[in-house]
């Protein structure tokens, strides 16, 4: 699916996150959105999941407007900076949640939702943890468990805040090609929010630059390696 | 070495040397006063008055007490108490879920004062609120005088009981839930909202087995509150022996016509209520120590 922003802005109150924006997605690529604290980024990707509404401007999905879409009906898969695992239920309740909620009609039976949980938990590597809660995982089990979980719902696209923010590097580098190849095997639109640059240079397709609210600079890593647009992304990026 | 140990040098000489105490830890002769300031505290303020309860209560033998229980009065002030706690708990469970989910889930500009507002009946005076409720409910006012033409009292009846019950009691639920629900943020409720569910279902498979425990002590607080209470109570009930009569109601005029037994035995019952509700609680912390554990850790 692609995804068309559309002069987004965000205030809060009187302070502006977000001045008028405009990015285009095409369909299954994978973006990063890269900026110091405070830019705008999880503002925008909350925008995009519905978890946030636009002071102005639109969301087209696949050329249609999306702005007035309610979270539940954006169906975008959410992967949290810490989590938000379900801190009272099993890693395998926590798959299949999404599964259960929905509407009776189109829900799956108990057995097909256990075998789209065990294929999951085989596709992040970790086949054997169903039956533990959240507070007996590690870290990077938990972001895998994470990205099972938006998975599950059989997202239009994928949103991820930070999801490598709170790890180790040795982990962060391993879970980053996870990510890849999730991404590659589902072919999913996936936008990840990350200050980190190696991390949106080496994993994602597309480069959004973002400072103070603004979109510095889109471009593919090479291109925003060598040929960038503004004193701050050239600051930014040698830094 | 700690400043006491410094001042007593005796003390120093018979004690472990230093580094093998923690550095939170008191010294022995530290550790014993406190020990002893705590108990001889607790002893004169709960057990002393427990133990006058009962003996005062038994004082005719067991037969009187039982016997001053078992009159029409006293059944009908025991009745009344119950049914007036049923009523008050899970009205202010209700509300103290709905004010701690409007004050941690949501930004809108009156939040302090709301919060002040739910914390009004800690320190507005019991017989103050009551008398409010007699000034806007009693038949003297619009709203009572209404509300009577079309037989439906409030004051001086149990619906002014509930009134001032619900009132003395309101923050317990809302006072356990905030903390609670506050440090565990916004964060697994928008999880489940972008998982598709419904925000009923949000509430019911996401906040409220996070707050059941919160939920639960709060609950258990208020209902041990809502039996005992006595002045806002007293006010609005007008006191009408077998009608409007709650148990502490009935235990006051009982003394006051010198019935001692009778007065203390119906306190001995009210107390093993309220000890009833905190055994209840003190067994579920103990059975469920482990998800209390995982509820708070994370
Ligand atoms: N709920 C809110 N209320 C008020 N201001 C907010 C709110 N959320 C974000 N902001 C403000 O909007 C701006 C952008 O915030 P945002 O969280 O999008 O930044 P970010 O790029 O994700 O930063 P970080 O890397 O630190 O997570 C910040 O100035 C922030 O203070
Ligand atoms: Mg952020």
């Amino acid at each position: 699916m692609d995804i068309h922003i559309d002069e987004i802005s965000k205030e809060f109150g009187v302070s502006r996150a977000l001045h008028p924006v405009t990015l285009s997605i095409p369909s299954g690529t994978l973006v990063a959105l890269l900026g110091p604290s405070g830019s705008g980024k999880t503002t925008l990707l909350r925008i995009l999941g519905g978890l946030e509404f636009p002071t102005s401007g639109r969301v087209l999905f696949d050329g249609r407007d999306a702005t007035g879409l309610s979270v539940q009906e954006r169906r975008a898969g959410f992967v949290f900076q810490s989590y938000a695992l379900f801190r009272h239920m099993t890693v395998f309740d926590n798959i299949a949640y999404g599964l259960a909620a929905r509407p009776r009609a189109i829900r799956p039976n108990r057995t097909e939702i256990a075998r789209r949980v065990t294929k999951l938990l085989d596709l992040i590597q970790l086949p054997d943890i169903g039956g533990r809660y959240p507070t007996q995982l590690s870290g990077g089990q938990r972001q895998r468990v994470a990205l099972a979980r938006a998975l599950a719902i059989e997202p239009r696209m994928l949103l991820l805040d930070e999801p490598f923010g709170a790890l180790d590097a040795k982990v962060r580098k391993e879970l980053r090609q996870g990510l890849r190849d999730i991404h590659d095997e589902t072919g999913l639109t996936t936008v990840f929010v990350t200050h980190d640059q190696d991390e949106a240079m080496e994993l994602a397709d597309l480069v959004v630059v973002m400072s103070m609210g603004r979109i510095e600079q889109i471009g593919r890593p090479l291109d925003i390696r060598e040929r960038p647009a503004t004193a701050f992304v050239r600051n930014f990026v040698s830094a | 070495m700690s400043d006491a140990s410094l001042h007593r040098p005796g003390a120093a000489r018979s004690a472990r040397p230093a580094s093998y105490r923690k550095p939170t830890e008191e010294t022995p002769a530290a550790r014993t006063a406190l020990i002893l300031l705590t108990v001889s505290g607790l002893a004169i303020l709960v057990f002393a008055p427990l133990i006058v309860v009962f003996t005062e209560a038994l004082a005719d033998g067991w037969a009187a007490a039982i016997e001053s229980l078992g009159n029409r009065d006293a059944q009908s002030a025991i009745r009344l108490t119950l049914t007036i706690t049923a009523i008050a708990m899970p009205l202010n469970a209700v509300f103290g879920i709905a004010a701690a989910w409007l004050i941690t889930k949501f930004d809108f500009r009156g939040k302090a004062f709301l919060i002040t507002l739910i914390d009004l009946p800690f320190s507005v005076s019991p017989v103050v609120a009551g008398l409010c409720i007699v000034l806007l409910f009693g038949a003297n006012s619009l709203i009572g005088g209404w509300l009577v033409a079309h037989d439906l009292p409030i004051v001086f009846a149990i619906p002014g009981i509930v009134l001032a019950t619900v009132f003395v009691t309101f923050p317990f639920v809302a006072r356990e839930l905030i903390p609670v629900m506050t440090e565990q943020g916004r964060a697994e409720e928008e999880a489940a909202l972008t998982l598709g569910a419904s925000g009923w279902r949000v509430f019911h498979t996401v906040t409220l087995p996070n707050i059941r425990w919160a939920l639960l002590y709060g609950t258990l607080l208020c209902t041990a509150r809502a039996m005992g209470e006595f002045g806002a109570v007293a006010v609005v009930s007008g006191k009408i022996r077998g009608q409007t009569a709650t148990m502490p109601i009935t235990i006051e005029m009982l003394y006051n016509e010198y019935l001692s037994v009778a007065a203390f035995s119906m306190a001995a019952l009210l107390t093993g209520f309220a000890l009833l509700t905190l055994l209840l609680k003190t067994a579920l912390e103990l059975r469920h120590a482990d998800a209390l554990a995982a509820n708070h850790r994370h």
